[in-house]
């Protein structure tokens, strides 16, 4: 069962972000967690703004992600999202500032994203 | 003689510098035609995967969605038209706008009513020069979209379209009088780089079939979980699918304004040349008239002198 690996593409709308084989992905979705390994039934799900990791041989990829896509089936994990970004390319920084900023004004979609990003940074 | 000679070689002068430029615009749209092909080629692997994934839940459920259900009676439609910011492109943009105006002609034959969204200032001037309204106009990408650009427009045209739909919650129209019923969009399909056609495709109701690039058919779609629900994935796959097909339309569009400023830009810089040509033969024509005359003057100046002093003797 646990031969082969898992093919995983993450897709901004304008690029790929990673695309490789690997081990195990981790992403949130609209029901909560969910994680992928080899031989997953086929799932189509959406995501909401969060942190998609990525597990290969060698290494842990981390991203932040905007609400999006994720499908699973025959060992192919395409996650979708409009925008996307690995955490190498945050600026954790600048993503802080945004939380700070827009924290007061309650929840949004862009505090969530910022969010987001934080965490990715934080994790990486 | 001398005054029409130093008039050419100013023509010269100045048709050379005017060829300068052309030249160099025509190099500027070369670089970037490149730029924008890349852009769309690195765009295609999420419009496929979109596809793939609306197909997917288009195959597997009998969810009847709004943006995908046909209306009864439809009364009016939108079009996006999706123009250039500049100039110098040839008949890029009149034959966008003829496209459109042959587009409008056809709704209204159907008894609909037409709204305009635009991209591109040359779609607007063209607007506000006939006193036309449109209901918002997008400016400032044409050459160089981006993803955010498309999402603005993408937000924009499915809250028009959802503003006609009866919402079960609040019980009937949300906003009749915002209703759109339709959804074109006008644009320029590039084919190559000698050929670039205005197109029209309709957006909404969608038609999931026509992809971009659709899953050949002969795939077998796995039988896909959907979590939470197939109708709210497909909630949040419609809109994101209505924005990867104008961010499609954007780049293309794109690709073709630079193709065609590039192509009309040759053709200047090659007219400068052969104008260059002809005005320099014009010029050594009357260069070469101007020496004549005077060596014939000359010569009939010293021919009177001669038969004067032979006449004398």
């Amino acid at each position: 069962m646990a031969d082969g690996t898992l093919e995983v593409s993450l897709v901004a709308a304008d690029r790929v972000v990673w695309s490789g084989e690997a081990r195990e992905v981790l992403a949130k979705t609209s029901e909560g967690e969910i994680g992928i390994l080899i031989g997953h039934a086929p799932v189509m799900s959406s995501l909401v703004p969060g942190v998609v990791e990525i597990v290969t041989e060698e290494e842990r990829i981390v991203a932040a992600t905007e609400e999006g896509f994720l499908s699973v089936a025959d060992d192919r994990v395409s996650i979708l999202s409009e925008d996307a970004f690995m955490a190498d390319e945050i600026d954790a920084e600048a993503a802080r500032a945004e939380v700070e900023r827009l924290s007061p004004e309650g929840d949004s979609i862009e505090l969530r994203r910022a969010e987001a990003k934080v965490r990715a940074a934080e994790k990486s | 003689m001398a005054v029409s000679l130093r008039e050419y070689r100013a023509k010269i002068k100045s048709t050379q510098s005017m060829k300068k430029i052309t030249r160099a615009m025509e190099l500027i749209a070369a670089s970037r035609i490149i730029k924008a092909q890349q852009h769309a080629a690195a765009a295609e692997p999420y419009a496929r995967e979109l596809t793939r994934a609306v197909s997917a839940v288009a195959t597997f459920s009998n969810v009847d969605h709004p943006l995908t259900t046909e209306k009864d009676d439809p009364k009016k439609a939108a079009v996006l038209v999706i123009c250039s910011d500049r100039g110098l492109a040839g008949a890029y943009s009149s034959s966008v706008l003829k496209e459109a105006e042959r587009l409008t002609e056809k709704l209204h034959s159907e008894g609909k009513e037409v709204e305009y969204y635009l991209t591109g200032r040359k779609s607007e001037s063209y607007f506000n020069f006939r006193g036309r309204e449109f209901v918002k106009s997008w400016t400032g990408f044409s050459d160089k979209p981006e993803y955010a650009n498309a999402r603005e427009i993408g937000d924009e045209l499915v809250a028009a379209f959802n503003a006609g739909l009866e919402d079960p919650a609040e019980g009937g129209q949300a906003a009749p009088e915002r209703a759109v019923d339709e959804l074109h969009i006008v644009f320029t399909r590039f084919r190559s780089m000698l050929t670039q056609e205005p197109d029209v495709i309709r957006l909404l109701p969608l038609e999931v079939v026509e992809g971009t690039e659709a899953p050949p058919s002969d795939e077998v779609l796995p039988l896909y979980e959907f979590e939470p629900s197939e109708s709210e994935v497909l909630d949040a796959l419609l809109p994101k699918y209505v924005n990867a097909r104008i961010y499609y339309c954007l780049l293309q569009a794109a690709a073709s304004e630079l193709a065609a400023r590039q192509k009309a830009m040759k053709s200047a810089t090659d007219n400068a040349q052969d104008l260059i040509e002809k005005y320099t033969r014009i010029a050594n024509q009357a260069r070469q008239a101007g020496i004549t005359q005077e060596i014939s003057e000359i010569v009939g100046g010293a021919n009177a002198l001669a038969d004067a002093t032979a006449g004398s003797e």
